[in-house]
């Protein structure tokens, strides 16, 4: 589904990306962890396409196509879709609204009709259950004075309306009380399936132990450093990120 | 961001929708003002002695006058003496019925999306319909009439209802009061009356549409509403103009009194041709609005979505005069291309325990110049007043520019006034967020926009926020991504 | 209006010029503007709210050599702190070398007549800079002084000097015996990487009318820093008109605090123009006026460059049949992108006969900014009167802390302790607030 080769990237004059090698498959979990700096949101974005970076090298390929290329918003409405780590506020525009927006942006993009007022409403009903949001919540301004927590939720909400095959997302856990974190993460768990994807960008163990991945990749200084399975998490979470750097011949500070 | 700005510096302005004309053979003064012009206009409309006197004196007043120069505004000044002012469509015969508007006509504005046939209408809405100098036709007169209301156009007020209009007519905008008013005053041609009596609560939106088609002719139109003790109105007034390269002057005057009790909301949607990308042609829009909240307890509250016109230079303004009185200025502005609106309100509390409350949305594209003027005046006894205004601008690109100029005045220690001005940009990661949710720039900024303006645009009716919500996008449409 | 003109005239015939070319020049473009002008009225934008011909509408005159003023009267009104600092005296807009004492040293602190700096090693900052504000007021007043600026001062702070010693300015009009206008006229240059504090006064000594009229243009350049305090505290027949002009030519940070107690007709402006990118301007006012006192707050922000950052407050208690005018324009500029520019203007009126006029202005060019401004009239909160009362304060002392708190958000801004403590005590006493 989607296949990164050799990408690099930097923002002005500093690289980020060093060369990321990435496979990933319908049906699986991947999680990137790794230190603060090491380059992962900056993953996300690239992936996301934020005009910030620029791409020096590499290819991403997304269901046979060029993901590169594509535009941010074609490449969401090929199915790449990104939890914000910060959700913007936009005051003014509704949830509802802006996510029957985007639904109809999509579906236009895909050749559907647009889904009428009925058929949104009741779609909206039943994911609202999914992330345990409110109907309140969903009619005010986009993220305008939500709570940390119900920004991340909303994130997952839009998510569920917007069914994308590959989800990203970009430290959702953080700034989230254990309670939150279970309702995100369930609300992710229950929107997998055979032909969709997750990719977990995560400093933390904490939100694996909901979010069981397939694959755990450590990224450090812009490269991939080290693969493995859940278990490479909990090994992290027990020596933390200095294993890594002895691991890797560095010296650690004291 | 540099994708944004890229569609921004291509400002292909979008054809503007009601730029066409109509072909109809036209009753017309020669170009030119004088006092023949003016008792020619008198006798075109048969009118009373009174009335004439009314206009001489307006206009003697005027010639002593000069135009105001403090507005935030350039633009070549008007020859008053190339302008027509008075075109008025041939029309056969007096019509007895709605049946018998020219069908050239009907057909005009058919067009604009205005039904004069009553069965198609929206059953809720009342037409007056103004094209050039002269109200054509009147929907649902009848059924008004019924309940005492009266709704008809300046012309038919001043046959049929002297002793209301003498009454009321410049009693809230004196002749004297502006350049613009005298003239209007001197040389008005038509408008709508509406007169709501004491204790009716119009069942109807009422609303005039208001055109120009006819050459090198001013737009002078009158509105008078008057809101008798404890009724209600809701008022919408709506307008568009052919394309054309030179400048087309329209100076309007509209009062509003309500008495007692009484409730008057005033809606409009300007859409004047505003000219062309790069400036040329387009209509002046210099209009003098006032109403007075006279008795205890009434409300005028003004909405307006300014998209239209080359130049704007417009204040609703509320004279706070009952105890316990509200006004309210909810207001729009958009500006694109070489567009300038100076636009704003003034709250003048003279009354005990008085209200206002002003939302201003400036939104400047291209190389538009958009103000906010506004006056809160508190005086020596208006004990408890209270005023909120909030002046919010967008800026798209860095060519425009975008003005705040509120004047605040207050005489009474039990006042209080607050005033909230900001300005900012769409930001970057706003664009980004709603690019990623699958929205093209073009439509992320729009949906921005809306929401940038939705104080406002929930403040009209219905029939009128779908349309001021297209307008919006449309105005805009070229000048951001 | 005539007599004033006459009198300029009159005064300005009898003056040579020899030498100076640029200060020849400003005063004679000074004098026709205001031949051409007049002093502005009520019609004039920027002076609606003030009423500065009806002031100057009285015999005055300038009185410059009749003047009798000694070290004794000058003991009189000496500000507290001056034990350590530069004492500049000025006698009826006459700079007063012998009744003044500066502390500092050549090399830190320069003073000069600008007749004489206009030739030396400083000609070049006396050519680009003096008569820059006229720039921003075409009107009048601001031409009556420059047909007198030839007479004014320089002065310098020196490259890399930090004046430890304050300058206090103190601006005498000897009104015993006639009615005097005085025209008061300094450029200060604030060289790179300088730094000082200046407090100014004014003071009339007499019961005669005072109109003062006074321009400083103030050159800030890169890494210096500026303090600059104004306090007004006058009898109702002193007016003044005082135009203070900051450059900010390089990054650096000025702050200004201006405090107003009384007066007769005081108008101040107030303009910074930040011609370099980083820019930080502070700018702070209070004024606390009774009587028929009139104060008017006239200030400008010019946003040429990017990044920059200003900040304006200022705050008004307006008791008996005092008027306060409040006037702040923010301008930014096309080039200045990621400008921080914020304002807030906050009054409290006290009586019914109190009038107080405000209007903030933005004038927006570039559309990467984060500009605000937001002003309030109103009354004392009549929540937080009650908390206090609940808590067994009396009504009247509940009304003077409450007002105290309001005026000690800008006192605070006074890094001058004993300046600060000398106003809050002032004010403390206006508002019968125990310290």
């Amino acid at each position: 589904m989607l296949s990164i080769k050799n990408l690099q990237a930097r923002i002005e004059e500093k690289e980020i990306l060093k060369g990321i090698n990435l496979d990933i498959k319908p049906g699986e979990v991947h999680a990137i962890m790794g230190p603060n700096g090491s380059g992962k949101s900056t993953l996300a974005s690239v992936l996301a396409g934020r005009a910030d970076y620029e791409v020096t090298d590499g290819s991403v390929e997304f269901l046979g196509k060029d993901l590169l290329e594509l535009s941010p918003e074609d490449r969401a409405r090929e199915g790449v879709f990104l939890a914000f780590q910060y959700p913007i506020e936009i005051p003014g525009v509704s949830t509802t609204n802006f996510v029957k927006t985007a639904v109809n942006e999509i579906r236009k993009y895909r050749g559907q009709e647009p889904m009428d007022a009925v058929a949104f409403l009741k779609l909206m009903k039943e994911r609202m259950k999914l992330v345990n949001i409110d109907q309140a919540l969903l009619s005010r301004s986009l993220n305008e004075g939500f709570s940390g927590g119900e920004k991340k939720r909303n994130e997952i909400f839009q998510m569920a309306m917007l069914e994308p095959k590959l989800a990203i997302l970009d430290e959702t856990d953080s700034g989230l009380d254990i309670d939150a974190l279970r309702i995100v993460a369930e609300g992710v768990n229950k929107l997998k399936s055979k032909d969709n994807a997750t990719l977990v960008i995560t400093h933390y163990q904490r939100l694996l132990d909901y979010i069981v991945p397939d694959y755990v990749h450590i990224l450090y200084k812009g490269r991939i450093v080290k693969t493995g399975g859940k278990e490479l998490a909990l090994e992290l979470e027990e020596k933390g990120y200095d294993f890594i750097k002895e691991e890797l011949g560095e010296e650690v500070e004291a | 961001m540099s994708e944004m700005l890229n569609t921004l510096e291509q400002t292909a302005l979008s054809e503007y929708k009601y730029g066409w004309v109509t072909d109809i053979e036209a009753d017309e003064a020669p170009p030119g003002l004088s006092e023949d012009i003016v008792r020619f206009i008198s006798a075109k409309k048969n009118e009373p002695e009174w009335m004439l006197e009314w206009r001489l004196k307006a206009y003697r007043h005027w010639l002593k006058m000069t135009e105001p120069e403090w507005a935030n505004v350039k633009y070549p000044k008007v020859d008053y003496n190339s302008i027509k002012y008075y075109s008025a469509p041939k029309q056969k015969k007096t019509l007895n019925s709605l049946d018998e508007v020219d069908p050239e006509l009907r057909a005009t504005f058919e067009k604009l999306g205005i039904s004069l046939d009553e069965q198609k209408r929206l059953s809720n809405v009342a037409v007056d319909a103004v094209i050039d100098s002269v109200s054509i036709a009147t929907t649902f007169k009848k059924e008004l009439a019924e309940l005492g209301i009266i709704f008809c156009s300046m012309s038919e007020a001043v046959q049929e209802h002297p002793e209301l209009i003498k009454k009321w007519l410049g009693s809230v905008v004196p002749m004297t009061d502006n350049y613009f008013s005298a003239l209007n005053s001197a040389v008005f041609s038509d408008g709508s009356f509406c007169y709501i009596p004491k204790g009716v609560k119009s069942p109807m939106e009422l609303s005039t549409y208001f055109r120009i088609n006819a050459e090198n002719t001013g737009q002078f139109e009158r509105t008078l509403i008057v809101a008798e003790e404890g009724s209600y109105v809701s008022y919408l007034e709506g307008c568009t103009a052919p394309m054309r390269d030179e400048n087309q002057l329209h100076a309007a005057v509209v009062e509003i009194v309500a008495l007692d009790n009484a409730e008057v909301k005033y809606s409009t949607v300007q859409n004047w041709y505003p000219g062309d990308k790069d400036g040329k042609g387009g209509i002046f829009n210099f209009v003098t609005k006032r109403g007075i909240c006279a008795g205890v307890n009434s409300k005028i509250s003004w909405t307006q979505v300014e998209t239209g016109s080359a130049v704007t230079w417009k204040y609703p303004s509320v004279i706070l005069k009952g105890d316990n009185s509200q006004g309210e200025f909810y207001s729009v502005a958009v500006t694109n291309n070489h567009q300038q609106a100076d636009t704003g309100t003034k709250m003048m509390h003279i009354g005990k325990n008085t209200r206002s409350r002003i939302v201003s949305k400036g939104i400047s594209a291209g190389f538009s110049q958009n103000s906010y003027r506004g006056l809160v005046q508190v005086g020596k006894n208006a004990t408890n007043a209270r005023n909120f205004s909030q002046c919010d601008s967008l800026l798209l690109g860095d060519k425009c520019g975008a003005h705040t100029f509120p004047y605040i005045e207050v005489k009474n220690s039990t006042a209080q006034v607050e005033h909230e001005a900001t300005t900012s940009k769409i930001g970057e990661d706003q664009i980004f967020y709603c690019n990623q949710r699958g929205l093209d720039t073009e439509t992320a900024v729009a949906l921005i926009i809306n929401g940038f303006a939705k104080e406002v645009m929930n403040q009209l009716p219905m029939e009128f926020a779908v349309e001021a919500q297209k307008l919006l996008a449309i105005s805009l449409e070229g000048s951001v991504g | 209006m005539s007599e004033l003109k006459e009198l300029i005239q009159d005064k300005l015939s009898k003056e040579s010029f020899s030498g100076n070319g640029s200060l020849k020049a400003l005063s004679q473009k000074g004098l026709e503007l205001f031949n051409e002008q007049g002093i502005p009225t009520v019609k004039h934008e920027e002076w609606k709210y003030t009423r500065i011909s009806a002031v100057l509408n009285k015999d005055f005159s300038y009185a410059e050599g009749a003047t009798a003023i000694t070290a004794k009267d000058v003991e009189e009104f000496r500000l507290p702190g001056h034990e350590a600092a530069n004492e500049l005296v000025f006698v009826n807009g006459i700079y007063h070398a012998e009744l003044s004492n500066i502390r500092s040293s050549v090399d830190e602190l320069v003073i000069l007549p600008l007749a004489e700096a206009v030739k030396g090693e400083y000609k070049s900052i006396v050519d680009g800079n003096l008569g820059h504000s006229a720039g921003y007021h075409k009107d009048g007043i601001n031409a009556l002084n420059n047909a007198f600026a030839y007479q004014g001062l320089f002065i310098s702070i020196k490259k890399n000097k930090s004046v430890e010693h304050p300058l206090y300015c103190y601006y005498i009009n000897d009104a015993r015996t006639v009615n005097v206008l005085s025209q008061p006229r300094t450029l200060i240059h604030v060289a790179v990487n300088a730094e000082v504090k200046i407090v100014e006064e004014e003071v009339t000594i007499g019961t005669s009318d005072s109109f003062i009229n006074k321009i400083s243009e103030i050159v800030v350049e890169e890494n210096a820093q500026v303090h600059l305090y104004k306090i007004q505290n006058e009898d109702s027949h002193s007016s003044c008109v005082k135009t203070t002009h900051v450059r900010q030519v390089g990054v650096s940070k000025v702050n200004s605090v201006t405090i107003t107690l009384n007066g007769g007709v005081i108008r101040n402006n107030l303009n910074f123009i930040l011609e370099a990118p980083g820019c930080e301007s502070n700018m702070y006012g209070l004024y606390c006026v009774k009587g028929d006192t009139h104060v008017d707050n006239h200030t400008i922000v010019d946003n040429k460059m990017p990044n920059s950052l200003s900040n304006e407050l200022y705050k008004g208690i307006i008791d008996e049949n005092a008027t306060a005018v409040f006037n702040g324009k923010i301008f930014v500029r096309q080039d200045a992108q990621k400008t921080n520019a914020y304002q807030s203007n906050k009054n409290i009126l006290l009586s019914d006969t109190a009038t107080v006029n405000t209007k903030p202005q933005l004038e927006i060019f570039a559309d990467d900014v984060k500009c605000s401004h937001g002003c309030t009239i109103g009354r004392l909160d009549d929540e937080a009167l009650f908390y206090l009362q609940s808590r067994g304060i009396g009504d009247k002392a509940a009304k003077a802390l409450l007002l105290h708190a309001f005026a000690i958000e800008v006192l605070e801004k006074i890094e001058l302790e004993p300046i600060r403590q000398y106003v809050d005590q002032i004010i403390s006493e206006r508002l019968d607030f125990e310290i």
